[in-house]
């Protein structure tokens, strides 16, 4: 099939509101996590927070729309003439003809947690304000965001945990390559909440400091929100020089365990492979991988055996969570973005300085951010339930 | 103009007063009347032991259906890619992890919490049948198995293998209840394929690209019963498309999907 133009992007994470800020802590390798003052929750562990998402306003007649989640996706809408581009784009493509595929792990679930916290002492009731369509369901950010945008054509939510806005792409690419329409918005949003925060503390996976993705003394994941969206369009005759391409697409499921990943990373390794595959590309040609790299034992040793097992243990990788957190459902997308940003500056970015590397994996794990052309990119996204996600980009020239 | 065509193999289903396509069959077709009663759900003999206990109504109901149409079809449930579509996660999971939250309880069960992901029943139906195929997770809330029906297709034309659409919506217990009130658990499951098979192809589904999108109204259920089953019930808006397959009738279905557009779906029986 052929590739997808990635016309557009742009991400807001706890390193910076769009493109300009992120590429710049990537260079840095700047980490944006900070101990946890989120609301009340009492765990001391880092989270990747993005200042100043409650000052964001909603329009008055999607203020049923107004959560968290949602005000974080407006935010990060706003950023690199993003919805100015998907304007253009209607203009040219017609507003049926292009889809809203977003991922989200936990949509606007912060809305039910205080909607719980302020039920009724007599009745029992949830408040009156609590819209579970607008806010609640997974639905709500991709309806949202279309009509934010004004768009007319197909959309939903994917909702397959870590990997969802990974999954994303690869939906919005099998409806372009079947000709059902000739652009998409695509991209995740997830934002902090206490479900999230005691959900991963309960199974003992936050760490108690900053993540350290494959590191030798890595204690877990550090948690983080964000909102990264792109926009795919059908491929152009003659796309400019240094345009992003989605190439290939791979997807698989573990079939192993629900929050524990196949120890041989099996699933990943099929992913993986059929990415490449869909690209038409053999490992060789990968310049850089980013990875999954959650930091916890478990996910970055059977995602280090998948690696070197398609790869061998010379293609250059990382994990750029130690600067992002673990955003969860908007990873996919968020990691997207750093893969474009990655091809466009010629970087392959090491995330912040995390101590000793484990020795023991067998990949080639970046010590240091590399300066160099990088033609092709294979970005990893896995999630519970086994759900896996792989992705290919490149450059048009 | 784009033409794509999904062949229907087989059919699983199971909601209140229709405890299995069979019998679903029966009903739509005309030959049973509609009672409505509680769908009765049974332990899922395909998981292990551990988790079959814990096994919530929608894990029930799915991996129900989903054995079914595979076993209707012919087919081993490892080897078709899968879309699992559902308006919202585990109703219950999602209620006692945030009561529990409200009442200052922050020691969540894991497994409640691994449990809660939207894309539990794809990772259970994974385990159940060894399956390591692709499989999406979607979500479009009242026009969630539309959405699912769509990305199923165009699965098939990627993986060019048999495609399993399980959609699946289970009710909330109170006070999200009247936030959201779905009343009972509803599940069905599609077996599609690229190819037909004589014999056993049950129908046609033809999408066309002029016309897929659409927003021609939804044909209301001629039985009123019925009619209330498909509005309450996000899994249960396919009920329009199976009563046409159930009287073995050639036409174009319009299905609820996210309001405009609407989804057109052509079906042609084959038997």
């Amino acid at each position: 099939m052929p590739p997808v133009l990635v016309s557009r992007f742009t991400a807001t994470s706890c390193i910076g509101r769009g493109l300009d800020q992120t590429l710049a802590a990537l260079l840095d390798r700047q980490s944006g996590l900070k101990q946890c003052a989120f609301q009340d929750i009492d765990i001391s562990t880092w989270v990747g927070e993005v200042d100043a998402v409650d000052d964001e306003e909603m329009e008055p007649e999607l203020r049923d729309f107004n959560c968290r989640n949602n005000r974080l996706a407006q935010l990060a809408l706003r950023q690199d003439g993003f919805a100015e581009a998907v304007d253009t784009a209607a203009s040219r493509w017609g507003r049926r003809r292009i889809g809203v595929f977003l991922g989200t792990s936990t949509a606007g679930i912060l809305q039910t947690e205080w909607a719980f916290r302020r039920r009724d002492p007599v009745s029992g009731c949830l408040p009156a304000d609590f819209v579970y369509a607008a806010t609640h369901s997974p639905y709500s950010l991709s309806d949202f965001i279309r009509r934010k945008l004004r768009l007319e054509g197909p959309a939903m939510s994917v909702s397959s945990a870590c990997s969802s806005s990974a999954k994303v792409l690869a939906s919005a690419k099998r409806m372009l390559d079947a000709g059902l329409i000739d652009a998409a918005v695509v991209g995740g949003v997830d934002s902090l909440c206490a479900t999230t925060l005691y959900g991963f503390h309960s199974l003992g996976l936050l760490a108690d400091g900053p993540c350290r993705p494959f590191s030798d003394d890595r204690k877990g994941i550090s948690l983080g929100e964000a909102a990264a969206y792109l926009l795919l369009e059908r491929m152009p005759d003659s796309p400019d020089g240094d345009a992003v391409l989605l190439l290939g697409v791979g997807e698989s499921s573990d079939a192993y365990h629900m929050s524990s990943p196949h120890p041989k990373g099996l699933g990943a390794r099929m992913a993986m492979e059929q990415a490449l595959s869909s690209a038409g590309l053999s490992p060789a040609s990968i310049d850089y991988i980013n990875l999954h790299g959650t930091a916890t034992l478990n996910n970055d040793s059977s995602e280090a055996k998948a690696v070197a097992g398609v790869f061998g243990a010379t293609t250059p990788c990382s994990s750029t969570k130690g600067a992002t957190g673990h955003t969860l459902g908007a990873a996919g997308a968020l990691e997207a973005v750093i893969c474009a940003i990655a091809i466009q500056h010629d970087l392959m970015p090491a995330g912040p300085e995390a101590g000793l590397r484990d020795t023991t994996t067998g990949i080639q794990y970046l010590m240091s951010n590399q300066r160099q052309r990088v033609s092709h990119i294979l970005s990893n996204s896995f999630g519970f339930g086994g759900s896996n996600c792989s992705l290919v980009f490149g450059r048009s020239a | 103009m784009t033409l794509i065509s999904a062949y229907l193999e087989g059919i699983g289903l199971l909601g209140p007063g229709v405890p299995d396509w069979p019998q679903g069959l029966a009903i739509l077709a005309g030959q049973t009347p509609y009672q409505q009663q509680k769908t009765v759900l049974s332990p899922p003999a395909s998981l292990p032991p551990a988790e079959r206990r814990r096994a919530s109504p929608g894990v029930m109901a799915a991996l129900e259906v989903g054995h079914k149409a595979c076993a209707m079809a012919g087919v081993r449930p490892a080897e078709p890619a899968s879309v699992f579509a559902s308006s919202g996660g585990d109703g219950r999971i999602c209620h006692a992890i945030c009561s529990a939250l409200a009442s200052g309880d922050t020691m969540i069960s894991p497994t409640q919490f691994h449990n809660s992901v939207h894309n539990a029943i794809s990772g259970y139906w994974g385990i159940a049948a060894g399956a390591m195929t692709p499989s999406s997770v979607v979500s479009a809330h009242d026009g969630s198995f539309a959405a699912g029906l769509l990305e199923a297709v165009m699965l098939l034309g990627s993986e060019q293998r048999p495609v399993l659409l399980i959609a699946c919506d289970s009710d909330y217990p109170q006070p999200l209840h009247d936030a959201r009130p779905v009343p009972d658990t509803f599940a069905v499951a599609l077996l599609l394929t690229t190819m037909p098979h004589p014999g056993k192809t049950i129908a046609q589904l033809s999408f066309c690209g002029d016309t897929l999108f659409t927003d021609a109204e939804v044909q209301p259920m001629d039985d009123h019963a019925l009619e209330t089953l498909r509005q309450s019930i996000p899994a249960a808006r396919c009920l329009p498309l199976l009563q046409l397959i159930a009287r073995g009738e050639a036409g174009r279905v319009v299905l609820d999907y996210v309001n405009p557009p609407r989804l057109a779906v052509d079906v042609a029986p084959c038997s």
